[in-house]
């Protein structure tokens, strides 16, 4: 009975939205911004300091692209050719990276039928989040007025929730979207100590988890298996094949974790399984460990900084100081914004960087830190990440800072060299109604 | 071994009653009616009253007298007690003894709004006409256990529900009948802050529902009194007649124990408090409520600290109250409170003196422990001409034990209960401990016999060489075996001895290893004592060391509990003032008194102590509009209105979160109730002064405040929920209707001068009404929005405050006309469907067309940055930044009717001021410095020195644990308090409903 109420609901407000689409303006009802066609002219930045994104500056500068493509950073006006922007006084940047990013995987929070982040079942390395992903969604596009343009869509949940892709954020569909594909498996650790009770009793006792060094032979076990896996065999094991990168560094493994046993044991399963490239992604207490994990080559993606503490006896800037704790003992950082509302949350991506320079980053290292730092843990530096001749031209003009709220204010921004919009659901609502009470 | 065994010795027949009514049908019915006296010995008639080489008379088990000079008649007959204590048995306060299996409701899918009971009051949960009596049974094992553990009578009652029934008092004896151990079936109203399990009505859900409950409860019973109630009403009667006896109220936490006097303050009921163990967190509030506390001796055990991983998820809140636990009733009585103790909690009423006599090494005066469990139970019911002491014509329950009180050997030996003897040890166990020449089959030994505690150990010696031992010593008669020292030999003598009182030597027959009898003969040299050593005194002295208090009892705690204003000039600052002068470069500005006092250039003042502002940023204190934080629950959603209830009753001054916020430059909050229903709770608005009790954070002569809430958390769209109305956004206009309305009629009703109900509930909405109490209301789309402001207009009052308002741009022009201001998210948006077109530029909009406009966190980690917030208007919609500023100062403060007081740097306004390291509305701007009416509540250096306090104050209990661990005390798993950030959503009590 209530299914079938709840259903000619749903009907009645799918009629009602056709009904308006049909009478409204299309602009303001359309998904998205319509992609930007392929760069067909050169375009030179001029005057403006280029934030490069490997902590350098360069003031007054001249930034060329061409075909999607950065040919030269530097200070020479005569090299700027074809399509002159004059940028003097304003800053450009490279395009910000969003790894661990669920946008695109669901739409709107409490709408079970919009989310699509997260499959059954324990081992996933072959459920791929790119398929999934939405070109289309208003939620991706509210992130490029803020210099978000790129993003790391990655499966959640499980023990390992599958391989994650990196997109652009203006496309028509995933094929256009995708940068790299299947960059990366990601393993949620087990964790060393659980909590009996439920949810809400307020004295749970925290204990050590009976199961957790079974679960990481499983690990292993699953590991070497994956390993010694042909790929292509007769016997086709998806799992298996979805792994295999893993094993030539072709793909990364980003291994979910907090404690601070648990990231130890996450370097020896990382010395134990010979793994090129992992990274710690959250690592809350990854700054006890600093020095091991920089000795094993482990690069961190730090939880979002706008966090409160985990634990009442922290430092209440804890979560603040992160990225300097671990920068500072020469572990390769970035930041990531998973958790709460993440989503909708990820075009602050700058300001959690703002937030970093604030407790003792440097602020280009703080930018680093959402461009340079995650291309590498992407295994993308050559391709994206910074202003530097020969990488995509995705980068943006900001009036200021683009990491202060104040200063980032976006006046035109290139993805691979294509001028995108920065007009998104949001700011169209915004000009319909300025104007309705200008009239 | 003498577990759990008791013997009972009906010796003396007795009967309370001159004239027995009861037939006797199996034997003859009379009976001899002696007389005992227990002589010899040393009997603490009352806490205040000690006479050695005493008698203690009985009769009929009533105490005849008691003394030095006591006659004893002939047919007396006579017990030795020489040397031995005689204490009036405990008296316990708070039991279910004896109380029958209370039967559970069924549990439902949907939560159930109505009660069960007809002709009771409305709330199943208010049970005032239970009674003890009706569901009691009489328990020998429980009893057998408690008189074991030295008690002699107890007050049980059914702890079941909130309002409890009354409880009845029991001597722990099974009569002949029932009424002879019952001395009173009407001792005592309970009272405790839960839910009975014999209904699943859903109200109350949360600690404000209890207190509106409550009030409600008592207005509603002066108005039955009054005849102004027409129903016939058996729970109202039954309190009614209940209301002159002693009011106990149980509690879980020190919060509740003070909630619950507040209400009894109001009401002119003083209540006993049940407490929790934590009193000792804020003591001198606690002695304002002029209350008898009732204390448990449960004390957490040492947390096992061994693992070096799960050590991090201890806090040192946790870790200081396993140190504090056990001084609670020593700092609580030597601040003036009355106190008694109780078995509540414990697993075994053994642990009492076990754990009591911890709070008495560690200081608790012995007289105040003695008369806590005597003769001030005794007073908290009402029976202290029956109870407590051993005064002519109380009732002869007594123990008799070997030492004083929480001696280390004390032990009881026997518990007399109505006079009936209940022995456990018995009296006459000769002490055979010293040190002896043993003489055996023609050579001698070295023989040393221990006694601790009762418990008799012994070591024999040939010269140096150690023999083999074991003795048993039980019911006078010693057997000890000697085996050889060299343990391959395996040859041994048995030796057995009759102990005679009296006699300081001992001999008997010994069976040697080749079967040969033979005699021996033990002569004792010297009476040695089992001292303790110097070793374990040491240890003990150590662990007397404390940790400091501070306030909250936690990390980032505060010295001091409430500081006065300091005298501060800040020299050289940047102030934003937030007023017309807008930013005033090298000023200074004087705190004094609590107030900002002079705002100038070149200011100097003799007494202010100067803070250097040079490059830094001074600023009004953020004022966050919506807030869950310092809340200890946030929604009553057992009702679709709930505006009896008032988050002033909720709030958590021992919230981290507290300080977070402070350390993020906030200074005074909206603690708002959640958004469960259309009508929810009053707020409590707040300042965030770090430190101090519950009652002073709240504002004085606070403006008063109401949060509504429409769209799809009151339609419970996201859990599930279908049996409450309303389902649709149709439905929720339709309930504002309905409660103006009545709430009209009520007032209607009151103006004509009539007796009438009074109702919480429509009083509050009455006060919407006149335009008394504004509204603050969870709002999303523009039909709801629009709705709210139309019914506003039907019962002519204005809509205060749309918060949330995500859609408010959309109503922006009608909102300016109705009147109502905004606070709103920066740029939240898209979690739920009735939020996907929420747009960053709302704030902007709204502002832009004359709306007083504030951003608001609702949320404990975006209540840190709210600076942050403030600024993302400048780029969503170019706010300028001296506008954005006053977005989370002077706006807020205006929408909560406070911008006279806080919000702005002017003189005369209070001295709640942030100085900044740059510019606040930069993303690198932090406080250095939150002041709060003057006083530095949050000081960057100060948190700094605090860090290291807190590792110092960790290792040092860590330390103490693994030593407590290494000693072989009992050590529990760790726990850590999850305080999950509560946002409008938040149901606490769930698992009442759903269950």
């Amino acid at each position: 009975m209530i299914l079938t109420i709840y259903t000619n609901k749903m009907k009645y407000i799918h009629i009602l939205l056709s009904c308006v689409v049909a009478l409204a303006s299309t602009q303001f009802i359309n998904a998205q911004q319509t992609p930007a066609a392929p760069q067909s002219e050169a375009i030179s930045i001029v005057g403006a300091t280029a934030h490069i994104g490997n902590t350098d500056v360069v003031e007054n500068a001249v930034v060329v692209f061409e075909d999607g493509k950065i040919t030269y950073v530097g200070t020479d006006t005569s090299q700027a050719k074809g399509k002159t922007i004059d940028a003097k006084g304003k800053h450009v940047y490279p395009g910000f990276i969003a790894p661990n990013a669920t946008l695109g995987l669901v739409e709107i929070d409490a709408v079970a039928a919009t989310d699509d982040e997260d499959e059954m079942g324990k081992m996933l390395p072959h459920v791929r989040s790119l398929i999934a992903y939405n070109a289309e969604s208003q939620v991706v596009e509210s992130m490029r007025p803020n210099g978000v343009l790129m993003g790391q869509i990655t499966p959640q949940g499980g023990r390992i929730s599958g391989t994650s892709s990196v997109v652009q954020f203006d496309a028509w569909n995933w094929e256009d979207a995708v940068i790299k594909e299947n960059d990366a498996i990601h393993l949620n650790w087990p964790t060393g100590f659980s909590r009996s009770g439920t949810w809400y009793d307020t004295d749970r006792v925290w204990e050590k988890n009976k199961e957790y060094t079974q679960e990481i032979d499983e690990l292993v076990a699953y590991f070497k298996n994956a390993e010694a896996y042909v790929p292509g065999s007769k016997e086709k094991d998806l799992e298996f094949e979805a792994m295999d990168g893993l094993f030539d560094g072709s793909k990364g493994l980003f291994i979910h974790v907090d404690g601070e046993k648990e990231i130890k044991d996450a370097i020896s399963f990382k010395r134990k399984m010979n793994l090129d490239r992992v990274t710690i992604v959250g690592g809350y207490h990854a700054y006890k460990v600093a020095a091991d994990l920089k000795a094993n080559d482990i690069s961190v993606l730090v939880q979002r900084t706008h966090l409160n503490p985990n634990f009442e006896d922290d430092d209440y800037d804890l979560p603040y100081k992160l990225p300097k704790l671990l920068s500072d003992a020469g572990v390769l950082v970035a930041l990531e914004g998973s958790g709460r509302m993440e989503r909708m949350n990820s075009r602050n991506l700058p300001f959690y960087a703002g937030t970093a320079a604030a407790f003792g980053v440097d602020k280009e290292l703080a930018l680093q830190m959402i461009t340079l730092n995650t291309a590498k843990i992407l295994g993308m530096e050559d391709q994206i990440g910074s202003l530097e001749v020969g990488k995509d031209a995705t980068l943006f003009i900001s009036e200021g800072d683009a990491l202060d709220m104040r200063g980032n204010i976006l006046t035109k921004a290139f993805i691979q060299g294509r001028d995108i919009s920065l007009e998104s659901h949001q700011t169209e609502l915004y000009k319909r109604y300025s104007n309705k009470y200008q009239d | 071994m003498k577990q759990n065994v008791f013997l009972l010795f009906c010796l003396f027949s007795l009967s309370l009653f001159a004239q027995d009514y009861f037939p006797e049908n199996k034997a003859v019915k009379t009976k001899s009616s002696n007389y005992i006296a227990l002589e010899s010995a040393i009997i603490h008639i009352s806490p205040s009253e000690t006479v050695e080489n005493a008698t203690l008379l009985i009769k009929d088990g009533k105490i005849v007298d008691a003394g030095k000079n006591v006659k004893l008649p002939e047919n007396t007959v006579k017990i030795d007690a020489k040397g031995k204590h005689i204490y009036p048995s405990f008296v316990e306060v708070y039991s279910d003894f004896g109380i029958k299996d209370i039967k559970t409701a069924p549990s439902s899918s949907q939560p159930q709004y109505e009660p069960n009971r007809k002709g009771y009051y409305w709330n199943d949960h208010v049970r005032p006409e239970q009674s003890a009596t009706s569901h009691f049974k009489f328990d020998e094992k429980t009893a057998a256990s408690l008189r074991k553990a030295g008690f002699g009578a107890v007050n049980t009652h059914m702890t079941d529900g909130f309002i409890r029934g009354n409880g009845a008092l029991m001597a722990l004896v099974e009569g002949d009948n029932f009424n002879s151990n019952l001395l009173n079936e009407n001792s005592g109203m309970y009272y405790e802050f839960s839910k009975s399990k014999q209904s699943r009505q859903a109200y109350p859900s949360s600690i404000m529902g209890y207190t509106a409950l409550l009030r409600q409860f008592y207005h509603d019973s002066k108005a039955y009194q009054n005849n102004i109630i027409e129903e016939k009403d058996l729970a109202i009667e039954s309190y009614l007649a209940k209301k002159s006896l002693p009011q106990l109220f149980s509690v879980d936490d020190y919060l509740d124990a003070l909630r619950a006097d507040k209400i009894g303050d109001k009401f002119g009921v003083q209540y006993t408090i049940i407490g929790s163990g934590d009193e000792y967190k804020r003591v001198e509030t606690i002695k304002a409520t002029n209350a008898h506390f009732v204390l448990p001796l449960k004390f957490p055990d040492a947390y096992n600290v061994e693992d070096p991983f799960l050590r991090e998820y201890l806090s040192l809140g946790d870790m200081k109250h396993w140190q504090y636990a056990p001084v609670n009733a020593k700092i609580l009585s030597e601040n003036g409170i009355d106190i008694s103790f109780t078995t509540k909690g414990l697993k075994s009423p053994d642990d009492l003196l076990k754990n009591l006599k911890k709070s008495v090494d560690l200081g608790l005066d012995k007289t105040t422990a003695f008369a806590a469990l005597t003769t001030q139970p005794a007073k908290v019911i009402g029976a202290s001409d029956l109870l407590g002491t051993l005064e002519k014509g109380k009732i002869a329950n007594f123990i008799i034990t070997s030492h004083e009180l929480f001696e280390d050997e004390f032990k009881i030996h026997e518990n007399w209960v109505q006079g009936h003897r209940h022995s456990y040890e018995p009296l006459d166990v000769v002490d055979i401990s010293g040190n002896y020449d043993l003489v055996l089959n023609g050579e001698t030994f070295d023989m040393d016999i221990k006694n601790k505690s009762g418990k008799f150990s012994v070591e024999v010696k040939k010269d140096t060489l150690k023999l083999g031992t074991k003795l048993s010593y039980e019911e006078d008669w010693m057997t000890l075996i000697l085996s050889d020292a060299d343990k391959s030999k395996e040859e041994y003598a048995i030796l057995s001895s009759k102990i005679e009182p009296f006699q300081s030597n001992f001999s008997g027959k010994a069976i040697l290893a080749n079967g040969d009898t033979a005699s021996f003969k033990a002569t004792r040299q010297t009476e040695e004592s089992s001292e303790t050593s110097e070793e374990e005194k040491e240890e003990e002295e150590e662990s007397m060391e404390m940790l400091s208090m501070s306030y909250p009892n936690l990390a980032y705690g505060r010295d001091e509990a409430s500081t006065e204003p300091q005298r501060l000039l800040i020299k050289n600052a940047t102030v934003i003032t937030g007023e017309s002068e807008g930013t005033l470069e090298n000023t200074d500005v004087l705190l004094k008194d609590g107030k900002i006092d002079k705002i100038g250039k070149d200011l100097s003042d003799r007494g202010a102590k100067v803070v250097d502002g040079s490059g830094k940023f001074l600023t009004a204190g953020i004022i966050d509009e919506h807030s869950h934080i310092a809340g200890t629950s946030i929604n009553e959603g057992g009702h679709n209105s709930s505006a009896e209830v008032t988050m002033e009753d909720a709030v958590d001054p021992d919230d981290v979160s507290i300080y977070r916020a402070i350390a993020g430059g906030v200074t005074s909050i909206q603690l708002l109730h959640g958004s469960a229903n259309p009508i929810g709770g009053r707020s409590a608005i707040l300042k965030l002064k770090w430190g101090e009790n519950a009652e002073d954070l709240i504002y004085d002569n606070s403006p008063k405040y109401i949060k509504f809430a429409l769209g799809e958390n009151v339609k419970q769209s996201n859990w599930g929920g279908n049996s409450r109305f309303p389902q649709s956004r149709m439905g929720v206009e339709q309930v504002f209707r309905d409660y103006f309305s009545r709430a009209k009629a009520y007032g209607e009703k009151k103006a004509t001068g009539e007796p009438y109900r009074y109702d919480d509930e429509m009083e509050t909405l009455l006060e919407i009404i006149n335009g008394e109490r504004f509204i603050s209301c969870h709002s999303y789309v523009q039909s709801e929005i629009n709705m709210l402001m139309k019914v506003a207009e039907e019962f002519d009052f204005k809509v205060n405050t749309f918060t949330h308002i995500l859609e408010g741009y959309k109503v922006a022009d009608i909102m300016k006309e109705h009147g109502a201001g905004a606070s709103t998210f920066s740029d939240w948006w898209a979690y739920k469907y009735e939020v996907k077109d929420a747009i960053p530029f709302n704030a902007s909009i709204m502002h832009n067309q004359g709306v007083t406009v504030a951003i608001n966190s609702d949320d404990g980690e975006m209540i840190r940055r709210l600076n942050q917030e403030a600024a993302k208007s400048m780029k969503y919609g170019g706010v300028s930044a001296e506008d954005a500023w006053k977005f989370v100062t002077l706006n807020p403060a205006k929408l909560l009717h406070l911008d006279d007081r806080v919000g702005s740097i002017k003189e005369g306004k209070d001295a709640d001021v942030v100085l900044w390291n740059a510019d606040p509305l930069s993303i690198y701007a932090k406080p250095e410095k939150t002041i709060i009416e003057g006083v530095v509540y949050f000081d960057i250096e100060k948190d700094k020195a605090m860090r290291d306090q807190i590792q110092k104050e960790r290792q040092f209990l860590i330390h103490k644990m693994m030593k407590a661990k290494n000693k072989g005390l009992e050590t529990q798993p760790i726990q850590k308090k999850e305080k999950a950030f509560l946002h409008c959503d938040s149901l606490d009590d769930i698992n009442h409903i759903h269950e």
